[in-house]
This record gives C-alpha cells, structure tokens and sequence, in this order.
C-alpha cells in the first residue's frame, strides 16, 4: 500500500505540531504531514512571492496614473467574479452563461439598498456593512432557487438555464422601472459608506493626499482578498473535493455518497454569491448602470477570465482578470501600430472594440485546444523547466 | 377570429424558421455530444452570403439561397477541422466552451460585413398577402414553413435512406463501434456540422424575407432554438419540429395579445416567452418531448 493512498479515518485533520508542518531545510517539496501538504503556503517561496505581490500591489496607486488605478481596481472586481464562475465551472465541472445576470442582479441589490432615491428611484441608502452582504446573498437565493432545475440533468443543460436567464434578466432588468431606472435610462449606484467612511472619497493620511480611486482601490483589493482567500479555503474543504468529483465523474461521487443535487446547487449558490459581489462593485466603478450593461457578452469576458487564465485556479482565475481587463488598455496603445480604427466607427479593417473582442473569442478557442489549464498552466510548464534547469528533466 | 389566425400563421412561419434551428442544433448535438453555440453567428453569415448571390450579384433568390448553404456548409466544416476536431475525446462542456469563442469571432466578421444597414435577400414575397376566411395572410410566414419542413424532411430522408446517413446515425449511437465498422468518425463530424450549418444558412434567409431584413443583432434570434431543442428534446428531430412550431406560435401570440391583456408585463415580452416555457419544461420533464430520458449506468 503506497502512503499516498492511505485513508485516514478520522475525517477532522487534527492540527499538527509545529515540528510536523516544518518541512526539512532545502529539501520545499518534501511533506511531513497531510496538512502541511495541503496547506495554502505549501512551501516557502511561495509564501515569499504572495508577500512580495500584496506589498507591490499596496504600493501601486503612488506610481501609476488616475485612469490606471480604476482599472487596476476593476481588475480586483474581475477577479472575484472570476473567481465564483471558477468555482462553479472550473472546479464543479458546470458551464454557466449567466454570470451576467447575477452581476446586474448584484448591482441592483446594492443600488436599492445603498444607493439614494430619487425621481421614480427606489434607494435606501444604508450602509456598505449591510448592502455589500446583501449584494452576495440576494443573488445566491435566487441561485438557490434555479439550481434544482439545472441540476436534474446532466451535462450542458445549465449552460443553456443561464443562457436564458441572461435573457429574462435583460427583460426584467429594462421594464423593473422603478430599481433599475429603466432602458436606456439607468440609474446611479450604491454609495460606497463604510460604517461611515466615504470609501469612494479623498482623504490625507500622514500628509499624503489619496484620490477616490486609490481609496476605492484598496477597499477593492481588501474585499478581493479576503474573498479569494475564502474561495482558496472552501476549495481545499470537504465542498471543494465534492465539486470535484462531481466535475470528474458524477456517478462515482454519487456512488462514494456525494449529492450530486446538494453540490451542484452550494456550487451554483456560491458562485452567484461571488458574481453579485463583482456587480456590487463594478457599479461603483462604472458610476451609473444600465439595464444593457448586463448582457450576454459580459458573461462571456467572464468566461474567457477563467478560460483564458486557467480552470480550477484560484490564482489562473485572477491572472485571467488581469489580461482580460488590462487588454483593451492595450489594444487602445497598439492602435498605432495596427490596421484598426481607433474610435467606434466602420473605418479600418476593425475597431478597437471589435479587435479585442475577437481576440477575447481566438483566446477561448486556442487556449481550450493548445493549453486547457490557461496561463495558470503556461506558468506550470515554464515553472518546471527551471526547476530542474539545465535539465530537461 | 381572424387575428387569431393571423397570429397563429405567423407563428408558424417563426416556428419554421426555429425548427430549422433547432434540428441544426440537433445533428451536432447527435453527432458530438456538443451544443454548438455557434449557429447564431453561422445563421447570420449565412443570410449575409445570401444576400451577397442574391442582391449584390442579382442571382435568382432560390439560386442565392442555394450557394448560400454550399458555402456555409463548407465553413461549417472547415470551422469543425480547425476549432472542435482537436477537442475530441475533451469534456463536452470545454468543445461547447470552443464554440462559445467561435460564436464571438464568426459574430465579429459578419458585423463587419454586414455594417450598419438592413439586410435583404430579394426574396419573391416581399409584402404579398393572400386572404383566407377573412384573414389577411402574409405569404412569406407560409413559404417559411414549408421550405423549413421540406429541407427538414430531405434531412431526415437522407438519414433514413442514405448510405452516409446510416453511417451518420452509426456514429451518433456509438463512435468506437462505427469505428471498428470502418466509417470515418471525424468525417461523419465534418458532415454533420456541413448540414447543420447549411440549415442554419437557409433559416438566416428565411429570417432575412418579407418585410423584416436582417442586421447583426438579428443573431440572438437564433439562440431561441436553445428552448426549442428543451422542449423536443436534444436528441429528437421530430421533438425540434414540433417544438419549433410550438414556441413560434406561443410567441406569436404573445406578442399579439399581451400588450392587450398583461400590459404590465412590459414592452417585447414576446422575445423571453420561449425561455420561459423552457424554465417550465426544466420543471416539469426535463428531457423534453419526444428526447431519450437518460439513463445513468454505474
């Protein structure tokens, strides 16, 4: 019996000695115990990087311009939405085309609770400590509720469930007049009040002046984290092996006792939970929503985010929000250099916004064929190389 | 009474052209498992190779129709080889993910082609109306529908009778068994996504006749033949006709009499009633129609 199969019978880890998680000096690949193994720094270096990241991204704002740092922040947004579609499509195996209804759903939930009436305009305008929660929650009931009818079945029917919620939403978003301000009309978002601070404000700390947007970006990157942390935590979870098995091979798990119905809904419930979240902020960023905004082809950036960056990674799900949000940046950079026109017209042979969107639709296509694991797992191939360099293996 | 029946024939045209959709849906998904989310975008480049013979060349309007589905059928195929042939033996849900990113680029081009203005296919109906018990009928809804039935029905007969339609079907009961039987698998793919995109070409100028015209936000159209294959059933020609038919008619009459009766629920309701009967059908029989209630083997 080789020691990697070997069932441990008490299914509650029980918290190893320090000794235990130390792993030997120089020797980072080489595990003592279970838990060290499965550990969210399971070695060194990359508890180094981590570090070195965060440090970098809390420095960022004081080295880049105004518009740069909104972006930067909506990569943050990105990146949790990215996050909860990985958990739904990545690690539990379900495709879902509806990211985008539960964003708006998201937004909405926020802007009536925390956002201000006016003329014909439900607002509530309480704080962010409740409508932020509440942005989350609304959309994963009503996950909650749709999950049972995707889940009787098998394979790509919940692709083609989201597909028409995406849809309805459009519909329902355009003639609810009263919370979302109606088509073509829109309405302004949640207000940003955190317990009483303005986080969408400029403020002197030590005499250093911050802007709103670097305000906004660090109260973005605090809420990312602590979600990205919480989705890295509940896949290494009981929840995280079931979305798993479900994904590999849905009799089996049923066979070993997993419910395939209780997984496939947490799953589904969770990820609109990230998705509400992502539309609570991106509203804030964006400054005023409409009904359109929340349709088909933004549920399809999401989907290249975590196909373009790597299923089943929390860290390939934020790489992919990096190079989805920061490519139009650079396709507007390169229009120099390329046969496009840069404004919205029909001169050229394509626009900027059609340029980045076909590269949005080649990216899904070659990445699936060439590389399934996105730059997550390009990162994989050239991490290998080195480790063995100047071996081949 | 004739408003009723002037909507339910209109329906019938829609649910021609959705049937027509639908069984596209359906010879892929028979033949590799996929949902092939890209027929929007072949639907649209199809009507738009239409109106290239017909309008801008001054061919017949059956003769464009015609080299319009020859040259669909061949980009069919040719997107089959380079974008879904690689991702066989993947998870179904990574080749219908593949063709997610083909919709977006097939969408993109035939934006680019098409441009801003309206479509036609300079088709001989145009705005003819022919009477019927007091109702005034358009003849392009009727036209729709039997062209839709007639290149159905050739479908099906090629399945049924032809040599390369059995060995279709072969491959869609079972690919390793077809393949120690000596047919070609990966052309079999390649045939099916040449027919199916050569329906979705055909059902793109149907869209295009009579008075409507197609532009390229015309394409969402197609994703309503999603609910139609719930409906019938994924694996069910006949399922994809009738539930064609059905839907189309339900949205007619929607758009006819709601704004009469539920005002309330908004301007274009029409557009979501075919998702909505498809949450129902979810609820009530999942497998839909006439489709083969799965059954799991341990």
């Amino acid at each position: 019996m080789s020691t990697t199969d070997t069932v441990r019978p008490d299914p509650a880890p029980a918290r190893p000695s320090r000794a235990a998680t130390r792993s030997l000096r120089g020797r980072p690949a080489l595990y003592t115990s279970y838990a060290s193994e499965l550990a969210i720094f399971n070695t060194g270096t990359k508890k180094f990087w981590v570090g070195a990241l965060v440090v970098a991204v809390l420095l960022l704002p004081f080295a880049l311009q105004r518009d740069m740092v909104a972006l930067v922040a909506t990569v943050f947004v990105f990146a949790i939405g990215g996050i909860g579609l990985n958990l739904l499509t990545g690690y539990a195996g379900q495709v879902s085309l509806g990211q985008a209804f539960f964003l708006g759903v998201g937004a909405y939930t926020a802007a009536v609770f925390g956002g201000e009436s006016s003329r014909g305009v439900i607002g509530l305008g309480w704080d962010m400590a409740i409508w932020l929660p509440l942005a989350g929650l609304v959309p994963a009931l009503i996950a909650l509720v749709l999950a049972p009818l995707a889940a009787r079945v098998r394979g790509l029917y919940l692709a083609i469930l989201t597909l028409g919620l995406v849809f309805i939403g459009e519909h329902i978003f355009k003639e609810a007049d009263a919370i979302t301000g109606g088509a073509g009309v829109g309405r302004a978002p949640a207000e940003p009040i955190f317990l009483g601070f303005n986080l969408f404000d400029r403020y002197e700390v030590f005499g250093y002046r911050i802007d709103r947007f670097t305000t906004f970006y660090y109260a973005c990157f605090v809420i990312f984290v602590v979600m990205a942390v919480l989705a890295r935590n509940l896949v290494r979870s009981r929840f995280g092996r079931s979305f798993a098995a479900v994904r590999d091979r849905d009799v089996a798990a049923e066979v070993m006792g997993v419910s395939l119905l209780r997984t496939k809904t947490i799953a589904f419930a969770i990820s609109s939970f990230y998705a509400g979240i992502a539309g609570a902020l991106l509203s804030i960023i964006i400054g005023r929503i409409s009904p359109e905004t929340w349709n088909f082809f933004l549920s399809v950036e999401f989907l290249a985010v975590i196909f373009i960056g790597g299923l089943a990674s929390i860290s390939g799900a934020i790489a992919g929000a990096v190079f989805v949000v920061m490519l139009p940046k650079l396709v507007n950079n390169l229009t120099g250099f390329l046969p496009v026109s840069s404004g919205v017209g029909q001169g050229g042979i394509l626009n900027v916004f059609e340029l980045q969107t076909i590269i949005f639709g080649l990216l899904i296509v070659l990445f699936l064929i060439l590389e399934p694991r996105g730059l997550y797992g390009l990162w994989i191939r050239v991490r290998n190389y080195f480790k063995a360099w100047p071996f081949s293996y | 009474m004739a408003e009723v029946v002037e909507s339910i024939v209109r329906g019938m045209g829609l649910g021609g052209v959705y049937a027509l959709l639908g069984v596209a849906f359906v010879i892929i998904y028979r033949a590799t498992g996929v949902i092939n989310f890209a027929q929007p975008a072949l639907m649209i480049l199809g009507a738009y190779v239409t109106s290239w013979f017909g309008v801008s060349n001054g061919l017949p309007f059956f003769l464009a129709v015609l080299l319009g589905m020859a040259v669909m059928a061949i980009v069919g195929m040719v997107v089959e080889r380079l974008a879904l042939r690689p991702m066989v033996g993947r998870p179904a849900f990574s080749a219908a993910t593949v063709t997610v990113g083909v919709f977006i680029v097939l969408l993109i081009v035939a934006g680019r082609l098409i441009g801003s203005e309206l479509l036609t296919v300079n088709d001989p109906w145009g705005l003819e109306t022919v009477e019927l018990g007091g109702a005034t009928i358009f003849v392009v809804d009727l036209a729709k529908l039997v062209i839709a039935l007639v290149a159905i029905g050739l479908v099906g007969l090629f399945l049924a009778r032809s040599r390369v339609g059995l060995a279709m079907r072969a491959t869609a009961f079972d690919q390793e068994t077809s393949l120690a039987q000596g047919i070609n698998v990966g052309r079999m793919f390649g045939l099916s996504w040449a027919i199916s995109a050569a329906l979705a070409s055909l059902a793109g100028a149907l869209v295009a006749s009579g008075a409507s015209g197609v532009e390229t936000t015309t394409a969402l159209v197609a994703l309503k033949a999603l609910p139609v294959i719930i409906l019938g059933g994924l694996d069910s020609i006949k399922g994809s006709v009738v539930a064609g038919l059905i839907i189309g008619i339900a949205e007619s009459l929607t758009r006819t009499y709601q704004p009469l009766y539920a005002p309330w629920l908004g301007a274009n309701f029409d557009i979501i009633v075919p998702y909505l009967i498809m949450i129902i059908v979810l609820m009530v029989r999942p497998y839909g129609l006439y489709g083969t209630k799965e059954v799991v083997r341990v």
